[in-house]
């Protein structure tokens, strides 16, 4: 199993690339909404893109209530 | 038809749908572009008996649901009925905090819930954990294979005693459980299934939590009583909704009006992408179905002239409801110019799921319909335009709120519930839907102004949402003019919200702007909270409000 901090640099350099932002420019941290500017239809499609690179199954209950990075990579993470 | 008035209860009438067609298929879980299970009503009726039977050993009398879109929602809802329990169903969206009030506040003493769910949840009483994995720590709950227990008892309830208890969507303050009768439950089926009957075989798509009032109606009662299959999707997903649609070729499904608009974006893109010779016969071929459908939706002449806009919902469609919030009319009109039927309507918990609904046979896409059969609605104080405040008396009102007999009082007088709604109606009986009463300016002309009414001329503004409000509605003295909330995605928006606000006529023009960065709280059928949003931006203060 990869380690945690792969996941969520995985995770961040996908969010950039789909959502054409400066990669440089994202934090862990940030709540994801704002920094990517997306919505939550927009953010659920950002799951699929996630689901395809991982190759994990993620439930669209898995972006409920998590708003930041790093809260998105532990779910995905506590699923590989 | 199903005659549910020979039903004094939910659990009377549903175990009459379980006996009499237990070979039907009752539901299929779908799982994205597949099939995850599938259950014939007799299915249903065992589990949920076994579900009953651990229910009546523990000697439950409310039992809390909170689970996403899926079918253990029907067998927990039927098993806790079955035993003459109250159902408290409650929107798995919400947060830790808020279950726990409300979970309080209904003294409910068993809960089921999912596994992810109760990861961070607790519970006092009795819980069954659907979905746990093998191994997890439940924390003293029960895992949901194991809540099994021996034969039930059937109890019997009147019409009169209490089903359900919802808690009405979008309240700041104190918690207001609607207790909702089996009556009530029984009345709007039978009123609602006179319009929009099942057919044996007929599929419902369900796709909002079965909290939703009208996924209660529409996605469990009434295609049992009727004997009709309903899937569940349980994401949100366009491309797996759009799949289902064409899958399970489906007749009904309940959406939100931010889900419509959506569905409207996609085949108005999809159209506007035929060009050359196509585009030109299908201009045609537009034009002759808006024709044909200028009085209601006729889905038979869309399909012959419009068949692979139809095909896109699976050809056998009878109608797309639509609640909950404020319909866009020309979101309607679009709908109904390509013979697609959207039911819209109107509806408040207090009042049972629907209080109004735009039947086909006087559609008007700028009202919410006209009332349903049994149900009276009248405009309070009515001013010299016509507009008050809507009051609705019928089978369908709640029987009171829960522990709360002076908001009970202050809103159910002498039969009528006061709605908080503003409305006109027309001649012919149709409601136009204005706004809520507390959210609306007076302007120095005295003329009323609501800024739900306003926000559909916004429609299409580059930002990512926006939300008008009265200013004195987000800041204690705020003035008596009204401002708009803007999600700005890095385009510039003030110009363009400059330009539709000249277009409006001058008592209705928004005053100031504000730039929002978070995203709008919106409950699970995804209508923005305006409690919420207005307490958030409240407390932010209005340093960052702009003249327009």
């Amino acid at each position: 199993m990869a380690a945690f901090e792969q996941t969520l640099s995985e995770l961040l350099d996908l969010a950039a690339k789909h959502f054409e932002v400066d990669r440089a420019s994202l934090d862990p941290d940030q709540d994801f909404f704002k920094a990517l500017e997306i919505d939550s239809l927009k953010a659920l499609d950002l799951l699929t893109r996630l689901e395809t690179h991982f190759r994990v199954e993620l439930p669209d209950y898995e972006m409920q209530g998590v708003t930041d990075f790093r809260t998105l990579a532990e779910r995905i993470h506590a699923r590989l | 038809m199903p005659d549910l008035a020979r039903h004094a209860s939910l659990q009377s009438a549903l175990r009459a749908a379980f006996d009499a067609r237990p070979d039907a298929l009752a539901l299929i879980e779908a799982h994205r572009d597949r099939d995850h299970a599938r259950c014939p009503c007799g299915g249903v009726r065992s589990a949920a008996l076994a579900c009953a039977g651990w229910l009546q050993e523990r000697d439950a009398r409310r039992v809390a649901i909170v689970l996403t879109n899926q079918s253990k929602w029907h067998v927990a809802a039927a098993a806790a009925l079955w035993i003459g329990a109250e159902i408290v169903p409650l929107d798995p969206k919400l947060t830790p905090g808020e279950h726990a009030a409300l979970l309080a506040h209904a003294k409910a003493d068993v809960l089921v819930t999912e596994f992810f769910l109760w990861r961070d949840r607790a519970f006092a009483g009795h819980a069954a954990v659907v979905e746990a994995p093998p191994n997890a720590d439940l924390r003293g709950a029960t895992r949901w294979e194991e809540a099994r227990g021996g034969e039930p008892r059937f109890v019997e309830r009147g019409r009169d005693d209490v089903a359900c208890i919802v808690y009405s969507s979008g309240t700041g303050g104190r918690p207001k459980g609607c207790r909702m009768t089996h009556g009530n439950y029984l009345s709007q089926c039978a009123a609602l299934l006179r319009h929009h009957s099942f057919d044996p075989g007929d599929t419902y798509l369900s796709i909002l939590p079965t909290n939703h009032a009208i996924d209660f109606m529409v996605g469990f009662l009434g295609p049992y009583v009727c004997g009709a299959t309903v899937v569940h999707l349980r994401t949100l997903r366009p491309e797996f909704v759009r799949d289902a649609f064409t899958r399970y070729r489906i007749a009904y499904c309940a959406l939100v009006p931010m889900i419509l608009t959506s569905l409207a974006d996609g085949i108005r893109a999809k159209l506007a992408a035929v060009g050359g010779a196509k585009g030109v016969l299908l201009k045609a071929l537009r034009g002759l179905t808006r024709l044909a459908c200028r009085s209601r939706p006729r889905p038979a002449v869309g399909r012959l002239l419009l068949g692979p806009v139809h095909g896109g919902f699976g050809g056998r469609l009878k109608a797309l409801f639509v609640g909950g919030a404020f319909s866009d009319p020309d979101t309607l009109r679009f709908f109904r110019d390509l013979g697609i039927p959207v039911a819209n309507g109107y509806g408040l918990t207090e009042a049972g799921t629907v209080v109004t609904l735009n039947t086909f046979d006087a559609y008007r896409p700028d009202t919410v319909g006209r009332p349903l059969e049994g149900t009276e609605v009248r405009i309070h104080e009515a001013g010299p335009d016509g507009v008050g405040e809507v009051v609705v008396r019928g089978p369908t009102v709640m029987k009171g709120y829960l522990d709360d007999p002076a908001l009970t009082a202050e809103t159910i007088r002498d039969g009528w519930l006061h709605t908080g709604d503003l409305g006109r109606l027309l001649p012919t009986g149709h409601l136009v839907l204005l706004g809520r009463k507390k959210n609306m300016i007076v302007t120095a002309g005295g003329k009323n102004v609501y800024p739900e009414d306003i926000e559909n001329v916004f429609e299409g503004l580059p930002a990512k949402e926006f939300c008008v409000f009265a200013e004195h509605y987000l800041w204690k003295g705020g003035a008596d003019r009204l401002v708009v909330v803007v999600r700005p995605d890095g385009r510039d928006f003030v110009d363009d919200l400059r330009r539709r606000n000249r277009g409006l006529p001058d008592f209705k023009r928004v005053a100031a702007f504000l730039s929002w960065e978070r995203d709008f709280p919106r409950t699970a059928s995804l209508k923005v909270k305006r409690n919420d949003l207005a307490a958030e931006i409240g407390e932010a203060g209005s340093g960052g409000l702009r003249e327009l």
